[in-house]
Parts: structure tokens; C-alpha cells; sequence
């Protein structure tokens, strides 16, 4: 089974819904409408030839140039009998970032997406218990967007000079 | 082959003979069964020979502090025999390694549960400063939730290291007042700290 095959499949099933298809460092990796996310889930969960039963991560990446689609929500599966590795992303707004859960699909979804919303303040619609996972529950801002600082904001002793600025 | 050895090749034997440091009775006067001395003193050596450590060991300086109280750097020659892992039974808290700031009201949580005479060490960058990790999800330095008695800078830093503010701590203990956890300088430092 081969990145050709799983291609083919998909848009057999699927047509428009599934576009960009891209191969970087040899793993397919494709594109969909953030409504489809649990449709296509579901299809490469249950096809007995495709078989991607295991979510290895979620994660979001934040790209602030494109307005209207800032938020990737990123899947990678992993379908261990064939070892064949896929990728997919969902691309939203973060205006509106809400995006259907995969917790009941995949149990290991629910701390994924209680990262994602930490971190990056994605919205999962349906998921069970969406609080912050890592952060400290007063936080009110979401720390790995882009417009916010790494360093601790609190300190006053650090000299500028030394840290390349002014 | 590994490469021969260049430093430490002509090290020294141990002496037993002139080499043992005895601990030396405080000043006072004393005859046949009895010695008069004061009473801080007495207690001063007593709880500077005794310290039970608790350690608050979290990230890498907890691995340096495994070494130092394993054969080689012994911790328990000064006394630190007992590692109590319950605040309630230990005099000194000894904070290695990097404390986030979830992290931070469990610090100050098991430093509240621990009754005076207490003592703060602070072992490594990271809890002295935030280390290299000045980051919004790592408290910059334990000092801003808890009073701290010595720091050991290091990243991380050796038993030695770990050793030597353990001794800075045995000054402390030894030559502490008994009256000065009632003193208004004492209440007022816990009061900024937001500890009654």
C-alpha cells in the first residue's frame, strides 16, 4: 500500500473534499474543510484496506499571513500493520476556531486537543472536558500564538544589551 | 582506546591520622560532671549537626543531588542522615531543579506544612532564577513565592557545589537566635510573602 493507492481511495470516496495533496519526506499529506474532519476520521479508521487506527499526534501550527485560515489543526495517523504513516490538515479561522472533536474516535484525542486548546486556543465542539492541560488555569491568553512572547514578561532585571535588544 | 588520563594523576592519600575534625564543645565552664554553657549555643550545635533535608527534587539538579547523597560526595557525613520526604518532619527544604508556575503553589504549599525553625535552600539555576528557561511557564525564581536562605548557582551544580551551601546552611543554623522566629523582622519578611 503505497502513498499512490491511499490517494487514489480518497478521492474515489471523497472527490473535492480532499485537495492539496503533497508528499513531504515521503508522507502523504492532504487538505480538507474543517466540517469533513471527522468524516474523513472515520473513513480511514474503518476501510479494512486503509486501516489508519492510530492518531499519533494533534497539534496546530499558527500561520498569521493567512487571514482566514490562521489555525491548522494537524492529524497524523499511523496504521501499524502496514507502517504507513498520513498526514492531514484542517485549516481555520481564528476568529472562530471551532473544530470537531476526534475524542470519540480516538481516546488519546481528549489531552491532544486539551493541548491544542491551551496552546493555541482551538475550540473543540462536542469534547468532553475542554479546560487547560498544562498551562495554569487563570491564563487568559493562548502562550504559542504567534503575537505572543516567549519570555516570561514579569522580570525586571534583565539587561536589554545583552539579549540583542536596544 | 580511550585517551590517557591528563589531570588529578598524583592524588593524594587520605590521612586518617591528622585529618578527622572533631566538633568542639561551645564556651563555657565546666568541671567534674558538669559544664555550664549557654543554651543557645548548645541548641545551635545540636541543629547544625542534625539538618533533616527535604528534598524537592524536580528536574536535573535532582540527579546532581542523587550523586551527592550516594557514596561518593556523602551528604550524611554532615548530618543529613534522614532524607524525610514529608515537610512535617524536616528542617531544611532543599528546591532543585525548575519549578513552573503550575508547580508554584505546591511549593509554597509544602513550605507552609513545614514548622520553624525552617530553612530554604535553593540548589541550581533554575530555582535560584528561572535558569535558561525565561519563559512564560517557568516561575522565575523560587524567591518570589517562598523566603530563600542560600543559593547555589549552577547549571547543574556539582556535589561539591550542593555540599558547600549545605555548610553556608550550618552557618546559618549554627549561629541562629532562638527569639528570631518571633522577631518583627522575621513576621514582616513572611507578610511580604503573603504568610502568616
Amino acid at each position: 500500500m503505497d502513498n499512490a493507492f491511499i490517494q487514489k481511495k480518497l478521492e474515489e470516496k471523497f472527490g473535492d473534499l480532499v485537495v492539496n495533496f503533497e508528499e513531504p519526506y515521503g508522507m502523504l499529506t492532504f487538505e480538507t474543510e474543517k466540517n469533513n474532519n471527522i468524516k474523513m476520521l472515520q473513513f480511514l479508521y474503518d476501510d479494512p484496506e486503509l486501516r489508519f487506527r492510530f492518531l499519533t499526534d494533534l497539534t496546530v501550527v499558527h500561520y498569521p499571513e493567512n487571514v482566514g485560515r490562521e489555525l491548522a489543526v494537524v492529524y497524523h495517523l499511523h496504521n501499524l500493520v502496514d507502517n504507513v504513516r498520513l498526514r492531514f490538515k484542517v485549516f481555520t479561522d481564528v476568529n472562530q476556531p471551532d473544530v470537531f472533536t476526534a475524542s470519540a474516535l480516538y481516546a488519546c484525542a481528549n489531552w491532544l486537543e486539551r493541548e491544542a486548546y491551551d496552546f493555541f486556543g482551538v475550540n473543540f465542539v462536542g469534547h468532553p472536558n475542554l479546560i487547560r492541560i498544562m498551562n495554569v488555569e487563570e491564563m487568559n491568553y493562548f502562550p504559542l500564538r504567534k503575537e505572543f512572547p516567549l519570555e516570561d514578561q514579569t522580570r525586571i532585571d534583565k539587561d536589554d544589551a545583552m539579549f540583542g535588544r536596544g | 582506546m580511550s585517551r590517557p588520563v591528563r589531570f588529578n594523576t598524583h592524588s593524594k592519600q587520605a590521612d586518617i591520622n591528622d585529618n578527622i575534625a572533631l566538633i568542639t564543645a561551645p564556651e563555657g565552664s565546666g568541671g567534674d560532671g558538669y559544664y555550664a554553657t549557654n543554651l543557645e549555643s548548645v541548641i545551635a550545635l545540636g541543629r547544625k549537626y542534625s539538618i533533616w533535608p527535604l528534598p524537592f527534587a524536580t528536574s536535573c539538579c535532582g540527579i546532581e543531588f542523587m550523586a551527592t547523597m550516594a557514596a561518593n560526595y556523602d551528604l550524611a557525613r554532615f548530618g543529613a542522615e534522614r532524607l524525610a520526604f514529608t515537610p512535617r518532619q524536616c528542617d531544611l527544604l532543599m528546591v532543585m531543579g525548575t519549578i513552573s508556575k503550575k508547580m508554584g503553589p505546591v511549593l509554597k504549599q509544602v513550605y507552609l506544612q513545614m514548622s520553624e525553625p525552617r530553612w530554604v535552600l535553593s540548589v541550581g539555576a533554575c530555582a535560584c532564577s528561572g535558569g535558561i528557561f525565561d519563559t512564560y511557564s517557568v516561575l522565575q525564581g523560587i524567591d518570589q513565592i517562598i523566603p530563600v536562605d542560600v543559593y547555589v548557582p549552577g547549571c547543574p551544580p556539582r556535589p561539591e557545589a550542593i555540599i558547600d551551601g549545605f555548610m553556608r546552611i550550618q552557618d546559618l543554623v549554627g549561629k541562629e537566635s532562638l527569639r528570631r522566629r518571633n522577631s518583627p523582622e522575621y513576621k514582616e519578611l513572611l507578610q511580604s510573602y503573603g504568610i502568616e
